[in-house]
């Protein structure tokens, strides 16, 4: 594919000035060459979300500076939390640009220095950033190569640029660095057109693998984390927190927490704080407070939500619709139907939720670990009634988001904290409020049937997902006759639906839709006789499924079985996230004493289009795979009543040391292909994949994730 | 009540005025500064906050300040000599045994405290002593690795 498909984007001059005055913002940042871009078409959708919203986002979403000493500098408002963008942006910028890649720096998350953006999620900085990113890049050099040729009083055709040094070709000797170039000046240009961009096979740079640039700083302990600034005369805040969602405060008794030396008391409607300069200090006065709540009316727990879901869901919408299916159930010769149920499940990144506030006369600084600081921004200016300008969120290094750090609670409460006492403070969440406040990932329901006529082909597949939403519901398989529909939301849902926040965990409904369908195809594939990984290609004309799945097929070594179980303990599985096309292939070993399932290995075959940093996107494959154990074997939010039964990792397992299985990787060489996301689609595939494992080694089903040791001892009782 | 409390810390000579009964973990991050040791759990499960107290790995989010007293504390800011990286922090670099880095300065400090006591530990020697450390981005795989190359080199 040539530059003019990979770059699928009008760009268009823009003349508003960014809101420059108001925030004199190239006095701030001082001289240079800037280059200010927009995501165009593309990110039409985003836009016009956030209009619907109400919310204006400024018309170009970043820039790129190269300042007086010939240093890059990208400002986005993009975050870094761990998938490693900080390096595959800055990668792009550096091979457009030919500039060193050390010489790039990435300013993020700053919402005073950076253009809006919507947040970080979705996979969605790479494939939808990167382009106009590039083109930005792509832009400045063209400009510096002209001020080159004037100064150098060389034809821009006889120049080449190297490491940040434009030269004439045929003599070296004859050259100008950026920074000569931009000395002293102030060249700020829009990109009007679009500029040509490098070509796969000029690449120096980008799809080669680099260690992370934020390394150094995080393996010394000096990378700072929104818990790691600190502001004189700063003070620590815990807030008292009711034991259930939904329970409501009667009364609170302060008088013993009053009494103790240092510690500050706030009071503010719903917000009752006790402040000191040591957290933990804060947190034993917390302890004084003698509160009592009215008990939560949720009635919910982790065995009737299931029922409750079913009855909220409402009228669902068609997703997709070809054929008849009924004409499909008549033509079938067996017919399969089954439910598959998910759980709640917690985000739980290493770092809790934290922010510093502080007021400085009526502006108002936070810096908090979230993936939006720009909904942040808003939040806070609604909950102080301010103007949003007089807010400004920095967002230091992210330890960790997987779509969890979307609601940004602890920043309001850091702001009205510091508003209420003048001090800076800081909201620091312990892990039992990590896990109250986190928007879970939502318990689902999903209802399959299908059918396989005589000639071992499927003949109809009528398919009803329920609240897990839509992203990955809709197959790709060749049916005749199909039909998907989609009840409640996949997230946020209204209020009654669930009993606490639900929200986006890495990606977002695929994990509970790739985990049915895939199953399903699994007991189509056993109902047919055929063995899985034939039966899957039998069903498929899309070039890339069929691609991945023979990739990892030969991987692992696959060879076919016609017996169902096989007791190998081989289980497949594939699906498309963010763009990418994925497969996976499993090897389990279960105690069938114990319950307890190990997976032994994980091969995973991926296109993605090209990978701007492929060691990076392999770093994510094997995170995807490794989280993804967590949400198939063992994670599971309990709760009853609206209270939250899981305060600390004791009893909520993420994925340990001795889970790991021998991974292997494979991510398809499509240099030509444009970019698809890369943090979370091989992680759809796990939970089926085990699934389908664990039926092929003992001749069980688990059509409940997580597939718990008490799951399967129970499934295996029952089959006797 | 506060009292005064001596220890050797990165090598240093160190002396406060402070109630001997707070975490290590608070001590260090707020009175003296030190804020590379993590706060993950508060509770001993996930290894954010190891330290190493007399050549032993330690989660300073359990242990009284008041009882290192006398002790030798190490923490991820003295793992550096002259300047130069730890064997283990080149290591966790080289691998890119780290994405978003929070659990990372817990893990290199609960790998520094085995490779004390077994500088040549086995594959399975280091996933039963990193078990307890917890990494939610998943970079297990190439921590593993790290540890197995830094042992190597040291
Ligand atoms: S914070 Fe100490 S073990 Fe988690
Ligand atoms: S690197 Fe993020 S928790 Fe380990």
């Amino acid at each position: 594919m040539k530059n003019e498909n990979y770059l699928d984007l009008n760009f268009k001059d823009i003349h508003a000035p960014f809101e420059v005055d108001r925030r004199d913002f190239l006095k701030i940042i001082g001289g240079g060459l800037f280059v200010l871009f927009t995501v165009g078409d593309t990110l039409g959708y985003i836009q016009q979300e956030q209009r619907r919203r109400g919310e204006l986002p400024t018309d170009f979403n970043s820039f790129l500076r190269i300042d007086e000493d010939g240093k890059v500098t990208c400002f986005t408002g993009k975050i870094e939390m761990g998938q490693g963008i900080i390096t595959s942006l800055a990668q792009m910028i550096a091979d457009e640009l030919d500039v060193a890649l050390d010489s790039v720096q990435m300013l993020m998350g700053d919402t005073d220095l950076c253009p809006w953006d919507m947040g970080t999620f979705g996979s969605m900085s790479t494939r939808f950033f990167g382009p106009p990113l590039r083109a930005a890049a792509a832009e400045a050099r063209i400009i510096l190569l002209e001020l080159a040729s004037e100064q150098l009083k060389v034809p821009i055709e006889k120049l080449s640029v190297d490491k940040g040094v434009i030269y004439e070709k045929t003599k070296k000797r004859n050259k100008v660095t950026f920074a000569e170039l931009t000395k002293g000046k102030k060249i700020e240009r829009h990109i009007k057109e679009k500029p040509v961009l490098k070509d796969p096979s000029q690449f120096k740079i980008m799809n080669k693998s680099y260690t992370r640039v934020d390394s150094i700083e995080k393996v010394t302990g000096k990378a700072k984390f929104s818990g790691d600034i600190i502001l004189p005369g700063m003070l620590y805040a815990k807030i008292l927190r009711p034991p259930a969602h939904g329970a409501k405060l009667v009364d609170a008794d302060l008088s013993e927490v009053k009494k103790m030396n240092d510690v500050i008391v706030v009071q503010d409607n719903d917000l009752i704080a006790v402040l000191h300069k040591y957290p933990d200090v804060a947190e034993k006065a917390l302890l004084k407070i003698k509160a009592k709540f009215l008990p939560s009316e949720s009635k919910l727990n982790n065995e009737n939500i299931y029922e409750h879901l079913i009855k909220m869901a409402g009228d669902g919408r068609v997703v997709v619709n070809t054929g008849d299916v009924k004409e499909g159930e008549k033509g079938s010769a067996s017919i399969v139907e089954e439910t598959y149920y998910d759980s709640y499940c917690a985000h739980s990144p290493i770092e809790p939720r934290t922010a510093l506030a502080n007021v400085d006369g009526d502006k108002i600084t936070v810096w908090g670990s979230t993936q939006n600081p720009f909904t942040a921004k808003e939040e806070v200016a609604r909950a102080l009634g301010v103007a949003s300008e007089k807010v400004r969120i920095i967002t230091p290094y992210v330890g960790g988001g997987f779509g969890g750090k979307t609601t940004n609670l602890q920043i309001v409460e850091a702001a009205r904290l510091t508003k209420l006492t003048g001090k800076p403070v800081m909201v620091a969440y312990t892990r039992e409020e990590e896990f109250f406040f986190d928007a879970f990932h939502p318990a689902a329901i999903v209802k399959v049937r299908s059918g396989i006529n005589e000639s071992k082909e499927i003949s109809f597949w009528d398919y009803k997902v329920y609240f897990a939403g839509e992203r990955g519901a809709s197959h790709f398989y060749n049916i005749p006759n199909s039909i998907t529909k989609s009840y409640g939301s996949g997230r946020g849902s209204a209020a009654n639906v669930h009993p606490f926040a639900t929200g986006a965990w890495r990606a977002p409904g695929n994990n509970t839709n790739t985990f049915a369908r895939e199953c399903q195809i699994d007991i189509m594939a056993s109902k047919a006789g055929i063995d899985p990984l034939e039966f899957r290609l039998n069903h498929l004309t899309d070039k890339k499924f069929i691609e991945v799945l023979k990739t990892a097929g030969k991987k692992f070594g696959w060879k076919s079985s016609y017996a169902f179980p096989s007791g190998r303990g081989f289980g497949i599985a594939c699906g498309s996230d963010a763009g990418t096309v994925v497969a996976m292939i499993v090897e389990v070993d279960v105690n069938k004493k114990t319950g307890n399932v190990k997976v032994k290995r994980v091969v995973c075959a991926q296109n993605m289009g090209i990978a701007i940093n492929p060691q990076g996107a392999t770093i994510q494959m094997e995170g995807c795979i490794m989280m993804g154990l967590g949400y198939s074997l063992t994670e599971e939010v309990m709760f009853s009543n609206g209270e939250i039964l899981n305060k600390n990792y004791d009893n909520y397992d993420i994925p340990k040391f001795s889970w790991l299985p021998k991974i292997e990787t494979i991510i398809l060489d499509k240099k030509n292909e444009p970019p698809q996301g890369g943090g979370e689609p091989a992680i759809i595939t796990v939970g089926a994949a085990i699934a389908n494992a664990i039926y092929d080694k003992l001749g069980i089903r688990l059509n409940r994730m997580p597939m718990t040791p008490e799951r399967i001892k129970e499934a295996l009782s029952v089959k006797g | 009540m506060p009292e005064l409390i001596e220890f050797k810390l990165n090598d240093k000579a160190v002396k406060l005025n402070t109630d001997g009964e707070r975490m290590l973990l608070w001590v260090l991050r707020t009175d003296l500064g030190l804020l590379g040791t993590k706060y993950g759990c508060g509770e001993g499960f996930c290894g954010s906050c190891t330290v190493i107290i007399n050549n032993k790995a330690e989660r300073s989010c359990g242990i009284t300040v008041g009882s290192v007293r006398g002790k030798d504390v190490i923490t991820i800011e003295g793992l550096m000599k002259n300047g130069k990286l730890h064997p283990l922090q080149k290591a966790f670099a080289e691998h890119d045994a780290l994405q978003c880095g929070y659990c990372t300065p817990g893990m290199i400090m609960n790998a520094y405290g085995l490779l004390i006591r077994n500088p040549n530990p086995s594959y399975d020697e280091i996933i039963n002593e990193m078990e307890n450390n917890l990494c939610r981005c998943s970079a297990h795989k190439r921590i593993v690795d790290a540890v197995q190359t830094a042992s190597a080199k040291m």
